[in-house]
């Protein structure tokens, strides 16, 4: 009972021994918020990139892709069971995107990727990260009058209400242009009649015919290609679109700020914008494809390595395009299937069926999880979180050694005392027990205390950014960096357990040193202590 | 002091006395255990024979204690006198186990305790034996009532604390109340006089209703009218309660109130008389 009593008494008369402690508190409180930040960015990036990519993937490296993907998908359907929530066949390719600018051709690497729009968003999160409301409901790749993501003001105008009138303009420009070409035409006709006339009059009838026909080629000519175009396609891009692509963010855009130093994204593109793009046919050796592409859409998955690469198109557009429908049967190859499992279905488990039906020595297909796809870039976040967890756990050991000292301060501060308690006849065990339990009860309300710490910092990191921003003037979290609005946090319970008893162990074991030292002492000459 | 006579038997004569404590030679050179004190376990309720105790100090030896014989006879209030360093507090220690002597036997009625294990003698000092201090030795920490309720939490755990709760405080507060300290029960030990210290400290080591007060020096840090005023509380205790009290004093005036007076001298003891007092009727 005296210990209880002794302990909490010393607590509350010792305050001084929770500066010792406020070290423990302070590294307990870093360690959950390094945790939970580091925490919040590895799920954000996992569930980023496992919107994007979906559970499984069933794929080839042929070029001719995976002919019948109908038998392939019964027999995933016939393996799997009801564990699936649904199957989809893609086309992916390299490709390479042209786009004008300013009157400047641009030309970008991407990732091709022909989707079935009516399942594709059953595999992976990929509608949800699309701009406009109803693609999100579902995918179409027919542009849309207006309504692209109305809250970004640097996005507007887009759609039908920005191809018309871009479009009437571009027509508008061709007008000028051909009537311009007509008049200096009109022009030179004149001059020569002019000089033919002169000729006449002077008698000298020897024009040079060289210098007239190139002449009168090269000042024809823009005029006969407009013509000529004109009568052959009659596209009108005023109320008619290309094929449907739907681009990263990243490609259309650049995030950096304007003069009032604000995060802003700038958009080069935007829907209604036509692009080029050339990727491969199916044949040996492949040959570059050519194809125009209406921007229906922008994709924004907040992974930057995705956002600037990935364009989605319709998948029968590649595979006619490239030749992969088969004359006869009229099915379309495909490269890869996708699968997405229903939730908390064992995800290896799942993989390891598949790859037993096709195994990778008969079949040509390869089977992956989203994990093995991104496995390296996961090893290495988890890699780093190791790391920082030791170095912070070996910043608490630290102020255990710190707590060690001043505990064996109060030992021998409160020499007389125990010696005193020893001539009353408290054994030494019970002397043990008292600073044992002092040091329990100061590591636990130490780590108590750093746990409301932490959590009050991970609750309002955001706050504490944007004032730390304010004191210093510099950007704590930058946005044009991170792809992130605010710092992403997540607290996992285990981990606030494992924290917290942690330190309380290291407040134990600190303790215990300065605990058997009251407890050998010889109560004689704690009493002779002064 | 003259109060305390009431309880003293008749008188013996100094022949019968001087046979049974031979007065100790300081040049003796061996300190053999012979028992010069025949020990009566009926009679002294604490006594021993042959302490020897040396402190070790970088390879020298320093013999305090040389062979001393002593005994404190049940109900009886025991003065041990001697000059400063003479190892006064040394022998309060041995008696009160708080130490081991290097040899020699002590007897706490009829027991041996001196080679009792540990845990034993942490029972004994608990229940047996009370100790007061020059310097009271309270607890910081702890209020008055809390001082004094110490020893019986040390007994007990804290579930059979808690259920004997009423009890224990109660007999706190009677003995709180007979120290006369009623009034300053939940002060701290530094808000308190050294008289009201150390009547705390008595208070306290009497709660387990111990059968001997072992006291060092009780009255050496107080005036002389505070020291008289704990003398007679220690004297009252000792006649109401028939509590057997062993004290260590430096004032021969306190020395010559107790029943008997025991001096030690260059590490060897020698009992003397006090006045119209003496130990029993020695040699049975
Ligand atoms: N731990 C120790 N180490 C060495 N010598 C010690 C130790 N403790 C006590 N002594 C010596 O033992 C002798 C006896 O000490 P003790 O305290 O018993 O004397 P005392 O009679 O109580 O003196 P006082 O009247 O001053 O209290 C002293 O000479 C002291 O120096
Ligand atoms: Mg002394």
């Amino acid at each position: 009972m005296y210990k209880l009593l002794l302990c909490l008494r010393y607590l509350r008369t010792r305050w001084i021994a929770l500066a010792s402690i406020v070290s423990v508190t302070l590294g307990v409180a870093t360690l959950i918020v390094v945790n939970s930040v580091m925490d919040g960015f590895t799920i954000q990036m996992q569930e980023r990139m496992h919107g994007i990519l979906s559970d499984l993937v069933l794929e080839t490296r042929s070029t001719m892709g995976i002919a019948q993907p109908q038998w392939y998908e019964e027999r995933i359907r016939a393996r799997l069971g009801d564990t699936v929530e649904g199957v989809t066949t893609i086309v992916t390719l390299p490709a390479m995107l042209t786009f004008q600018h300013n009157g400047n051709s641009h030309t970008q690497q991407i990732n091709l990727i022909g989707i079935d729009q009516k399942t594709y968003a059953s595999v992976s999160d990929f509608s949800k990260y699309l701009l406009h409301p109803e693609n999100r409901q579902q995918l179409s790749f027919l542009l849309k009058d207006t309504g692209y993501a109305p809250e970004r003001e640097q996005l507007q105008p887009a759609g039908w209400e920005y191809r018309k009138p871009m479009a009437r303009y571009r027509k508008a420009t061709v007008d000028v242009l051909r009537e311009q070409a007509e008049r200096e035409q009109q022009r030179y006709q004149e001059l020569q009649q002019k000089i033919k006339e002169q000729n006449l009059e002077d008698g000298t009838d020897t024009p040079s015919p060289a210098a007239d026909s190139g002449l009168e080629s090269i000042m024809a000519g823009p005029s006969m290609k407009l013509e000529n175009k004109a009568q052959i396609k009659p596209f009108d891009a005023e109320v008619e679109q290309r094929t449907g692509i739907v681009l990263g963010i990243g490609i259309g855009s650049v995030r950096g700020r304007d003069i009032d130093n604000q995060v802003q994204d700038f958009f080069f593109l935007r829907p209604g914008d036509d692009v080029q793009v050339t990727f491969p046919n199916a044949g040996t050796p492949p040959r570059g494809i050519d194809e125009s592409f209406t921007i229906v859409d922008f994709y924004e998955s907040k992974m930057s390595e995705y956002d600037s690469t990935f364009a989605f198109v319709p998948i029968e557009k590649l595979q006619h395009s490239r030749g992969m429908i088969n004359p006869q049967t009229g099915i379309g190859a495909v490269t890869s299937i996708q699968i997405k499992l229903k939730k908390g279905m064992d995800l290896n488990a799942a993989r390891d069926a598949l790859r037993d039906e096709f195994p990778p020595s008969h079949e040509l297909v390869e089977v992956r999880s989203w994990r093995d796809t991104q496995g390296p870039l996961l090893a290495a976040v988890q890699m780093e979180t190791t790391i920082l967890n030791i170095l912070l756990f070996m910043i608490i050991a630290v102020a255990g050694f710190g707590i060690l000292a001043t505990f064996f301060m109060i030992v021998v501060e409160k020499t007389r005392d125990i010696g005193v308690l020893k001539s009353l006849g408290a054994s030494s065990r019970g002397i043990a027990t008292i600073f044992l339990g002092y040091g329990v009860l100061l590591g636990s309300v130490g780590s108590g205390v750093g746990l409301i710490c932490g959590l009050l910092f991970v609750w309002k990191i955001n706050d504490i950014a944007k004032i730390i921003e304010w004191i210093t003037g510099r950007e704590v979290f930058d946005p044009t960096v991170y792809y992130f609005d605010s710092i992403p946090t997540m607290i996992q319970p285990f981990m606030l357990v494992w924290v917290t008893l942690g330190s309380i162990a290291i407040a134990i074991l600190a303790s215990v040193l300065p605990s058997i030292r009251a407890a050998r002492m010889h109560p004689v000459e704690a009493l002779r202590y002064e | 002091m003259s109060n305390s006579t009431t309880t003293i038997k008749p008188h013996f004569d100094l022949a019968k006395r001087a046979a049974s404590y031979r007065v100790v030679h300081p040049e003796d050179p061996a300190p053999a255990p012979t028992l010069r004190v025949h020990p009566d376990s009926a009679r002294d309720l604490i006594y021993a024979c042959g302490l020897t105790k040396s402190y070790r100090r970088h390879k020298t030896s320093v013999p305090v204690l040389k062979g001393v014989d002593f005994a404190a006879e049940r109900g009886k209030i025991t003065a041990i006198i001697g000059q400063s360093g003479s190892g006064k507090s040394t022998l309060l220690h041995l008696l009160g186990t708080l130490d081991r002597p290097d040899s020699g036997e002590i007897h706490f009625a009829g027991q041996r305790i001196d080679s009792l294990p540990v845990r034993q003698r942490d029972r004994f000092r608990n229940e047996q034996l009370g100790m007061i201090f020059q310097f009271y030795h309270l607890l910081p920490e702890l209020t008055v009532l809390e001082n004094v309720l110490a020893p019986a939490m040390i007994s007990k755990g804290v579930f059979s604390y808690w259920r004997n709760l009423r009890p224990i405080q109660a007999s706190a507060k009677k003995w709180i109340d007979l120290v006369g300290l009623g009034h300053r029960m939940n002060h701290r030990p530094c808000e308190l006089s050294g008289g009201e210290m150390q009547r705390t400290a008595i208070a306290r080591a009497l709660i387990n209703d111990p059968s001997i007060l072992l006291a060092d020096e009780p009255t050496g840090n107080l005036d002389q009218e505070t020291g008289a005023s704990i003398l007679r509380l220690l004297q009252s205790l000792n006649r109401d309660h028939g509590l057997t009290i062993v004290m260590v004093t430096h004032d021969e005036s306190v020395a010559q109130s107790c029943d008997s007076i025991v001096r030690l001298t260059g590490g060897k003891v020698e009992r003397l008389p006090t006045l119209g007092i003496a130990a029993n009727s020695g040699t049975n």
